[in-house]
Order: structure tokens, then C-alpha cells, then sequence
């Protein structure tokens, strides 16, 4: 007889695995990059496509280079790629993506020790460096092929380059009154559906919700970080009006810019946000503050990404303070 | 049926895989030729050998003493003749002392096996024959039962629970004792009712099996004080703490014990154990043992004697299928892995599972993705991939500020982690070196 195997209980293991829950992110994102597609036509689905593969290879050099196993197969770096791809303008050069993808893996995953290791989210942090490297770029929006918007701005922008695009103005920058934007906003069911101006992955909160939804019953993701990030801008948003008390567009806000992207696909990064169920809600109130700080007073008319990465280097904090309740603590003051 | 029951915190979904074995009625098999009874079957100390080679030894003659109170004495499961008392390897311990006795087939009963009444007895009379029946806890952690029955006197309990919720995965050994003879587990709870002078005692058994809730039901409907309660089927139900916490709404004092709060919680096995020695006089001898998993040809409950070694059990059950790649004693979440099928069966072995070279499959662990499941399914509220972080990088004072200690090794972190890590094993290796500390420094 061969011999036996012998190791500690348990000897069962459930049916999931990090790739899995990786796929499923995947899967999740694939409404919102059909949806961005529609709306924006080949060029977003070729961002997409480079982000992906830079990727995917930038996560192989680097393991192969630190002599590591190559862990490509686990999904987590086409997440990355996709989630990158998803928060830029359609109209960014092709070579935007590529340097994007490589410093989220490189940098942000890679150098702090891969998978799991990452102390911000890896796309929203080098999408924060992009913006800071090449604002421009990074802010310059061309109207749809489709939808409501389509129309609303005489731009000539071509799905071959973004040479042609001009700088013209996301429905949050209208809302927020900023210079050069009195335009008219576009109608709510063109923000929810798609087809305002905006990151290529935002544009449908539709689609990005069916995602969720499925992310949500798969139970990728719990209900407490999303629920409390957006409830919060909503409650803020609306509270802070620009009329005084409640007078704000609560609805509009919460479902323009990144907010639905953000709440469901990017707070809610494992490595980066808290496991502790009490901390996840303090992780969405946060991100729910900032975001509607940034958004109603800050200098830019999103503060999604900037709210989920404070909020990220809080989270061992958050964790640390937030510790359940075990069964049968005896507590030294009682 | 209409008590409040409160559940538990976290837990997991295994699937059952018990469709092998809940039909089959209990089979007694043979008493096979050599019986090895290992002088240690229980939690605490080892007994005394009270025979030597060459001793005829009859059917229930004690031949182990224990040393200390937490103890049980050992019995002859066969009459025949002490072969040897030497090291063999044991289920729960890698080895142990054994007294190998070699069967006549007569089973010839000892003078001391006398039928008792449980009515006339007294509650001192029934713990000390509790005691010399050598009556442990049968769900597998083998606690002597008459240590559990004598509470301090400062601890009032007033709550007796029978687990009856069988949670662990392929197991059917109580499932069928409740369909079974439901009437012994009645009596078994009178019994331990009436030895701790409680008035209330709940029967408490998983919904999915409706048959054996029917059954006991049925049997305890005209005791009074006596509640069968169905609870979801969610693993680990059947572990004493959160059973306690389902039923009472009371939780269990961290480094405490059930009576603590108020409550003594005893098998159903261990029940029907002590109604039987009542009724017959036979101390504990034999057991119920489910046999089961693809690598039995035909899975059964098997009733055992004790010290029937697993090869002889699972001859008894057709013999392996093919090539087996791993045997545990107990179930999958919680069994201990066996090296040999020479092992023998203990008081506490509720099952001897099989697994497939398929079945069997020990993943490679990932790195930790922080995803939260662990934390979600602990039962106990600890945070798993902390306390085994810093239990693998050798700081054991952290995993104990993480409570360490109150783990119970249910293993549900391991079984939920999508990355495979050796969760509940590397907090089990943090308790180990926790526990040795502390005696170290008490000692001191």
C-alpha cells in the first residue's frame, strides 16, 4: 500500500479559489466594458485591450525578474488592467495605458509583495500618478458616438486618435458650476444608461450595476462598503446643497463620475480596504465624506479616486481598531 | 418545538456527503480475532494496565484503572486471553500502550456485568456507575462523562443539552442512533438530569434529518422538561459553545467551561452509553462507527467493539476501492489523519472515512487576499488570517492578543479561504506553543 496522506484537519476545502473570485471580477466588469464600447466606440475597447496585456506581462517580467513564480494565471492582474482602463478617457494615447498598467503592477502590487500586499488599489493609484503626470490627458473629454451627449458639443473626435478631441465638460463639472461649463446637464436616464462624457468604464452606472449585482451574489463583495459609500454622498450632496440646506441633486451626484465604479469595483479591492465588517461600513462612510468634500468643494469635480486611496492607507488603522467581538469575551473593566 | 432558537455567528456550508450511510440501519459486525484497547481513551490521564500476557480476561472485566479523577476506566471488549501490553499506534495520539487480547468468541460475560435500575438508584450511585462504565464523551472528544457530572458545588446548573446535531460531514453514526433507539438517549438524558438535579433538557438535532427529530420527538413527548429543538444545518452547530449560544442565547466565558453558565451538554451517544449500562450492566465496550467515503466498497454503520483495528472495519464493509490516500478518524472538518489502518477503534472514533486520491485532494495555499471570509465564518469571532500571520512568522505573543487561545479548531477558516491557507492548522501550532508557555511559566 502507498502510504498515506497525512496533514491536519480539515481535509475538505470549499470550491473557491482566488482565481475564481478574480474571474469573477472579470465578469462582473464585462456589462460596463460593452457598455463603454457602445458608447465609445473601438478605441475604448483597444485601451482596454492594451491595458490588459501590459498588464498581464508588466505582472511576468516583474515575477520572472524577482525570480518568483509567475502567477499570471490567477486573474488578478487582468483585473488590474481592466480596472485601469475603465478610469481613463477614451481618449488618452495608446502609450497612457501601457505606462499606467506597468506602474500599478510594478509599483503599487509588485513592490510591496504582490497579491494581497498592495496597500492601495493598484489601477486608482497609478491613475492618480497618471493624472498628476499628464493632467492633460487625463482630462480631456470627447463626447460619445452615442447617446445624449453625443450631439451636445461640436467636437470632431474620430475613433483613430484623440488629436481631434477637445476639452469639454463631464456632467459633475456642469453640476459644480465650473468655468467654461454652462452647458446644460444632460438628462438623469443618459447618465444612468450611458452616454455622457466621462472614463470609459464610468459611463454606464447600468451596466456597472448588473455587474454588481452579480458580484454581489456571488458574494465577491458584501453590501456594507458600497452602501455606505454611496448613501453617504447622497446624504451630503443633498444636505450641502448649492441653495442651502437640502437642496442638493443627491441622484444626479450619485450617479455621475466614478461613484458607482468606485463604490462596488474599487473600495471594495481586498487588499486594500478592511476585513473587519464594522470597518468596511467606517471605510464607506470615508470614502462617502471625501469624495462629497472633494466633489462640493474641492478643486476637482471628482474626488472618488482620491477618497478611496486616503481611505486605503487608513485601512490597517481601521482594522486594528475595529476588531470583532469574540464569543464569550471577558472584558477587563467588567 | 416552540422554543427561540438564536443560531450562531459565522460558520460554513460543507456539503453533507452523508447519502452513503443515513439509510443504513446499524450492522453489529463480528468481533474480530485480536482486539487492541488502548489504555488512553479519553482526555486526560492514561490508566493503569490491571491485567498482564498470559490472563484470561471475560467480557466487561475492567482492565485499565485511570490514575487520576480525569479519567475513565478501560474494559475487555472480548473475553479471550491478554496476548501483549505494548506500544501500538493510536488514532488521536500516534502511539499508545494497548492490551492485545486475543478473542476466545465465547464472549463470556464478567461476574461484575449486573442489570441495574435506574429508578432506584440515587444521583452518587449513577455518576459512580457512570464512572466504572467507563462512559466518555462519544462525539469524538472522549472527556470522562462523570467529570462533567460533578459540577462545584458553586456552579448551579440548570440546563442539560443532548447534541444530537451531527454537523460534520459524512457522519451518520448518531443520525442513525436517534432513528434507531431513540428511547436510550431518553433515558441517558434522565438519567444525566437526574444525576445533576436539572429540570430541563433539550434534545438538539440538525433540520436535515427530519426522520431522526421525528423519532426522538416521538420518544421524549411524554417526559417532562425534556425538548427536542431542530436547528439549521450550518457547521460547527455541534460544537459545545455555539450550540450553548443557539439554545440559551448564552455564551460560554472565554478559558471558561458550559457550567459556567449553566449548562452540561453530553451526546446523544453518550447518552444512549449510560442507559445501556444501566439496563445491561455492560460497561462501554462497543460503538456505532460510520464507515464511509469513496474508498469504502460498501459504506455502513458499523456497530464496533472497541479495539476492533480500522483494517478489520473496513474488511467488514467489502474492503477498500482501489488505492486509498487518506483514512481519518472522525469527520473531514474536525478527523484526526491516520497513517495505518492498523490503528484501532476508541470510545471516541464516530467514524473511519476513506478518502480517494480525488477526494483527498490537499491543495497548494496562495498568498492571503484579505478577502474576509475567514473573519466572516470564524464562529468564534477571531479574525483568522491575522492570528495565523503571525503564528507562521513565529510571533505567538500577537496571536495570542488575538485570542488565539479561544479558537476551537472547528476549521472553517481553512475550509472557506479561496487562497488555501493552513489557516486553523498554523493557529493550532500558536495554541500548542501558547499552551506550553504558560505551563512553563507557571511552573516557574
Amino acid at each position: 500500500m502507498e502510504p498515506l496522506i497525512v496533514s491536519s484537519s480539515p481535509h475538505v476545502y470549499s470550491k473557491d479559489t482566488t482565481a475564481r473570485i478574480m474571474l469573477d471580477v472579470v465578469l462582473a466588469l464585462l456589462p460596463a466594458a460593452a457598455a463603454g464600447v457602445y458608447f465609445f466606440g473601438g478605441r475604448a475597447a483597444l485601451i482596454m485591450v492594451i491595458s490588459v496585456l501590459s498588464a498581464v506581462m508588466t505582472e511576468a517580467i516583474v515575477q520572472k525578474l524577482m525570480k518568483k513564480p509567475v502567477t499570471i494565471s490567477d486573474w488578478s492582474a487582468v483585473v488590474t488592467g481592466l480596472m485601469l482602463a475603465f478610469n481613463l478617457p477614451p481618449t488618452v494615447p495608446l502609450w497612457l495605458p501601457v505606462v499606467g498598467s506597468a506602474i500599478a503592477i510594478a509599483l503599487v502590487k509588485q513592490a510591496f509583495g504582490g497579491l494581497g500586499h498592495n496597500f492601495m488599489n493598484p489601477a486608482l493609484a497609478a491613475r492618480a500618478i497618471l493624472l498628476a503626470a499628464w493632467p492633460v490627458y487625463m482630462t480631456t473629454w470627447a463626447d460619445p458616438i452615442r447617446g445624449a451627449a453625443s450631439g451636445m458639443a461640436s467636437t470632431n473626435w474620430s475613433v483613430s486618435g484623440a488629436t481631434d478631441a477637445v476639452s469639454s465638460a463631464t456632467p459633475l463639472a456642469i453640476l459644480k458650476g465650473l468655468e467654461g461649463t454652462e452647458e446644460q446637464l444632460p438628462p438623469l436616464w443618459s447618465i444612468i444608461v450611458g452616454g455622457t462624457r466621462g472614463c470609459l468604464g464610468e459611463t454606464s452606472d447600468l451596466a456597472l450595476l448588473i455587474g454588481a449585482a452579480y458580484l454581489l451574489w456571488r458574494r465577491v463583495i458584501s453590501w456594507r462598503i458600497p452602501v455606505s459609500f454611496i448613501g453617504t454622498v447622497a446624504l451630503l450632496t443633498w444636505i450641502l446643497g448649492p441653495q442651502g440646506l437640502f437642496t442638493g441633486n443627491a441622484i444626479y451626484h450619485i450617479f455621475s463620475g466614478g461613484l458607482m465604479l468606485g463604490a462596488f469595483y474599487m473600495a471594495t479591492d481586498y487588499s486594500s480596504s478592511p476585513v473587519t465588517p464594522k470597518g468596511q461600513i467606517i471605510m464607506g462612510i470615508g470614502c462617502g465624506i471625501i469624495t462629497s468634500i472633494i466633489r462640493l468643494y474641492g478643486g476637482y469635480p471628482e474626488g472618488v479616486t482620491y477618497s478611496i486611496l486616503l481611505m486605503n492607507v487608513a485601512t490597517p488603522l481601521i482594522d486594528r481598531f475595529t476588531m470583532p467581538r469574540i464569543y464569550g469575551e471577558v472584558r477587563a473593566d467588567v | 418545538m416552540g422554543l427561540k432558537v438564536f443560531g450562531f455567528k459565522g460558520g460554513v456550508h460543507p456539503p453533507h456527503r452523508k447519502e452513503g450511510t443515513q439509510d443504513k440501519a446499524v450492522e453489529r459486525m463480528q468481533a474480530p480475532k485480536l482486539v487492541y484497547i488502548h489504555l488512553q481513551q479519553h482526555t486526560g490521564a492514561p490508566c493503569e494496565p490491571l491485567v498482564k500476557p498470559g490472563d484470561r480476561v471475560k467480557l466487561g472485566q475492567k482492565i485499565g484503572q485511570p490514575k487520576g479523577f480525569v479519567g475513565a476506566p478501560v474494559h475487555a471488549s472480548v473475553s479471550g486471553v491478554v496476548k501483549e501490553i505494548k506500544q501500538m499506534p493510536h488514532p488521536a495520539m500516534g502511539e499508545g500502550l494497548a492490551v492485545i487480547i486475543e478473542n476466545d468468541g465465547m464472549d463470556e460475560p464478567d461476574e461484575s456485568i449486573i442489570p441495574r435500575d435506574m429508578e432506584s438508584m440515587d444521583a452518587e450511585e449513577l455518576r459512580n456507575l457512570i464512572l466504572e462504565a467507563g462512559i466518555v464523551g462519544m462525539g469524538g472528544a472522549a472527556f470522562p462523562t462523570h467529570v462533567k457530572l460533578s459540577p462545584p458545588k458553586d456552579k448551579k446548573i440548570d440546563l442539560v443539552i443532548l447534541n444530537g446535531a451531527e454537523c460534520e460531514p459524512y457522519l451518520t453514526a448518531d443520525h442513525r442512533l436517534m432513528v434507531e433507539n431513540p428511547q436510550d438517549i431518553v433515558e441517558g438524558l434522565k438519567v444525566i438530569m437526574k444525576v445533576l438535579g436539572v429540570e430541563r433538557g433539550y434534545i438538539a438535532i440538525e433540520d436535515n434529518k427530519p426522520d431522526a427529530i421525528r423519532a426522538m420527538a416521538d420518544a421524549a413527548k411524554s417526559v417532562s422538561g425534556v425538548e427536542v429543538v431542530k436547528l439549521k444545518t450550518r457547521y460547527p452547530q455541534g460544537a459545545e459553545k455555539q450550540l450553548i449560544y443557539a439554545l440559551t442565547g448564552r455564551q460560554v466565558p472565554s478559558g471558561g467551561l458550559p457550567m459556567d453558565v449553566g449548562v452540561v451538554v453530553n451526546n446523544v451517544g453518550t447518552a444512549a452509553a449510560i442507559a445501556r449500562a444501566i439496563k445491561t450492566g455492560m460497561p462501554l465496550i462497543e460503538r456505532i462507527v460510520t464507515v464511509t467515503g469513496g474508498g469504502v466498497a460498501q459504506p455502513k454503520n458499523l456497530l464496533v467493539r472497541i479495539g476492533t483495528p480500522f483494517k478489520d472495519v473496513i474488511d467488514a464493509c467489502g474492503g477498500l476501492v482501489g488505492q486509498p490516500a487518506k483514512v481519518i478518524s472522525g469527520g473531514p472538518m474536525m478527523g484526526i489523519a491516520q497513517y495505518t489502518l492498523d490503528v484501532p477503534v476508541i470510545k471516541g472514533t464516530s467514524g473511519i472515512l476513506v478518502l480517494t486520491k480525488q477526494e483527498a485532494e490537499t491543495p497548494e495555499p496562495g498568498p492571503c487576499i484579505r478577502c474576509g471570509r475567514c473573519v466572516e465564518a470564524c464562529p468564534m469571532g477571531l479574525m483568522p488570517l491575522f492570528i495565523s500571520a503571525y503564528a507562521l512568522k513565529g510571533d505567538y505573543d500577537n496571536s495570542e492578543r488575538l485570542h488565539a487561545m479561544d479558537c476551537i479548531e472547528c476549521g472553517c477558516c481553512s475550509y472557506i479561504c479561496p487562497a488555501k491557507r493552513p489557516l486553523v492548522q498554523s493557529v493550532r501550532t500558536a495554541k500548542r506553543v501558547i499552551t506550553e508557555r504558560r505551563k512553563r511559566a507557571a511552573a516557574n
